[in-house]
């Protein structure tokens, strides 16, 4: 290989390796649970023949599948009031200052920040205090609060890269708040919409301790499941399981991604 | 220019808002005021009466005589907690720090694909991730596998159910924390200000301590701390990698609502980590002003 000169880091010997073993330490154990995903042993981890009994078996089991509605719908739920929350509150913080921007600000990010065991407990403590049954219900209500935070930021990185001068040509000719909107930043916001819309979901789709808190008997989420599962011992199913979630979160992360990439 | 007049924006963001504040400002002053109230009898809590055992029993225990001897198991369990998130964050910045410092380096084209690849483990989920690693570091996984096929006969080299496991589990699922603002440090840094310390007779170590490690020293100083806070806060890795047998700060506030059922207590845990976490979070902002955008 031809050595670009220009680029500083061939002077730097350890540094290509430390990256190249950086990207083997993040990769191998993903690599390594698909592949044991196919194995037909009954051993998880010895390898001796491709098959995908294991999918089948795992996909055969009904309390997993209604582990995996319940995930569906608190996801779903969660996603929808959550978008919608951040979406408003990106247009309203979206330009132009004001007093208590910085508060505001930082609430809306809070739920980043503390620590989710103590979201947990914090949140457990409040629903038996207020009396909310535990189950479906409590889940979507916590996970709501910080999927707000994961549909807020895309969204509003989009409407702060957006042109101001296309909003003030609309106004200019005539347009009302709600035509603008209609017309002009929605068609370009949307994107930014959609892939924040889609972080909530994977995030809430993948969250593990909050759910497992401020649940109750009959809302055992997949993660719950796969969780109790591990618990147990590694067996074939826990890797075909792992190995679909693994598969629907990069699915789901990489179209987020893409989406977020198309132009204004 | 502004989409909307200021009354109209003020009902915009007043529902997320009230939302958060509700379902989360709420909780966390409620459970600041269940850390001193008095535990009840069956669990639960005896609402009115205040009472600061939830504190004292972090450090003392009663004995039968009713006088307060010192009792460090929860002390060591914070004090482990501090050891594991420090060690990470060590273990990430030496790998994080070269990775970080790769990618900026890059053309620009390739840089977003790197930086995907990075972000990626990051959203999937974290139970299996750690399973991951339990298939890879269990006798009889992949590890050991390959160390007796090279001819080391480990007989087993117990790594699982070790604070290692727990130290390199935690390190993988925060990695990306470190690269992401020392990538964004970097990213600007132009490369003739390397030729040119180069040119002016510097050797590799002068130009990395002289050059770009001032320029990088931001991302890594948010970089540690967005490393170690959410390591003190962790829940599953210890939980599985450690085998429950390693317990940290969060595993020790989740058993309060389990079996020990200890709500004063679990909820005076909770509310010293939260507070940990802010005070290192707002010591970040006022010294740093700014964090990354990455941060997030």
């Amino acid at each position: 290989m031809k050595i670009d000169r220009t680029n500083p880091i061939w002077r730097f010997h350890g540094i290509t390796p430390m990256a190249i073993f950086f990207f083997a330490y993040l990769y191998l154990p993903i690599i390594v649970l698909l592949v044991l995903s196919f194995n037909e042993n009954r051993l998880a981890t010895i390898w001796t023949g491709f098959s995908t009994q294991w999918y089948s078996v795992v996909l055969d089991n009904s309390d997993m599948l209604r582990a995996a509605q319940n995930s569906l719908v608190i996801g779903l739920s969660a996603t929808v009031i959550a978008t919608i929350a951040a979406t408003l509150a990106a247009m309203g913080m979206a330009r132009g200052r004001f007093r208590g921007e910085s508060g505001v600000a930082a609430m809306l990010t809070l739920p980043l920040l503390v620590p989710e065991i103590v979201t947990a407990i914090a949140t457990l403590l409040f629903f038996i205090v207020i009396g909310v049954k535990l189950g479906l219900i409590s889940i979507i209500a916590a996970h709501t609060v910080f999927c707000i935070p994961f549909a807020y930021l895309p969204i509003r990185a989009r409407l702060d890269g957006m042109d101001p001068a296309l909003i003030e040509a609309a106004n200019d000719l005539y347009a009302n708040e709600w035509q603008a909107f209609k017309r002009v930043t929605f068609p370009l916001l949307w994107p930014g919409i959609l892939s924040g819309a889609m972080l909530s979901f994977i995030i809430s789709l993948d969250d593990f301790v909050i759910s497992y808190f401020v649940g109750g008997a009959g809302s055992t989420t997949l993660p719950i499941y796969i969780f109790g599962m591990i618990r147990i011992g590694i067996t074939p199913e826990v890797n075909a399981i792992s190995a679909l979630m693994l598969i629907i979160s990069i699915i789901f992360v990489s179209i987020s991604f893409l989406i977020d990439r198309i132009r204004y | 220019m502004e989409f909307f007049t200021r009354h109209k924006r003020f009902w915009l963001i007043a529902p997320a808002v009230v939302y958060i504040g509700f379902f989360m400002g709420l909780p966390l002053l409620q459970m600041a005021y269940v850390s001193i109230l008095e535990r009840g009898t069956n669990g639960g809590v005896n609402w009115g009466s205040l009472s600061f055992d939830a504190y004292i029993s972090f450090i003392f225990d009663r004995d039968l005589m009713d006088n307060l001897i010192i009792n460090t198991d929860y002390l060591q369990i914070f004090l482990r907690s501090f050891e594991l998130s420090a060690l990470t964050t060590v273990l990430a910045l030496i790998l994080g720090f070269p990775t970080a410092f790769y990618i900026a380096m890059q053309p620009q084209s390739r840089r977003n694909m790197f930086i995907f690849l990075v972000t990626i483990p990051f959203w999937t989920n974290i139970l299996v991730r750690n399973y991951a690693w339990m298939l890879l570091l269990r006798n009889g996984g992949l590890i050991d596998n390959l160390l007796n096929t090279i001819g080391l006969d480990t007989g087993g080299l117990d790594l699982l159910y070790t604070p290692y496991a727990v130290s390199i589990g935690l390190t993988y699922t925060y990695l990306p924390f470190m690269v992401l603002p020392i990538y964004a440090s970097l990213e600007k840094l132009d490369h003739r200000l390397i030729e040119a310390a180069f040119d002016l007779g510097a050797n590799k170590r002068k130009a990395m301590t002289r050059i770009i490690l001032p320029l990088a020293t931001p991302g890594i100083i948010a970089g540690s701390i967005l490393v170690f806070i959410p390591c003190l806060g962790a829940y599953v890795t210890p939980e599985l990698l450690g085998g429950g047998k390693f317990m940290m700060i969060a595993n020790l506030i989740g058993s309060q609502f389990g079996a020990a059922r200890n709500w004063p207590f679990g909820a005076a845990l909770g509310f010293v980590l939260l507070a940990l976490v802010l005070i290192a979070m707002m010591v970040y902002s006022l010294k740093f002003k700014k964090l990354p955008e990455n941060a997030s």
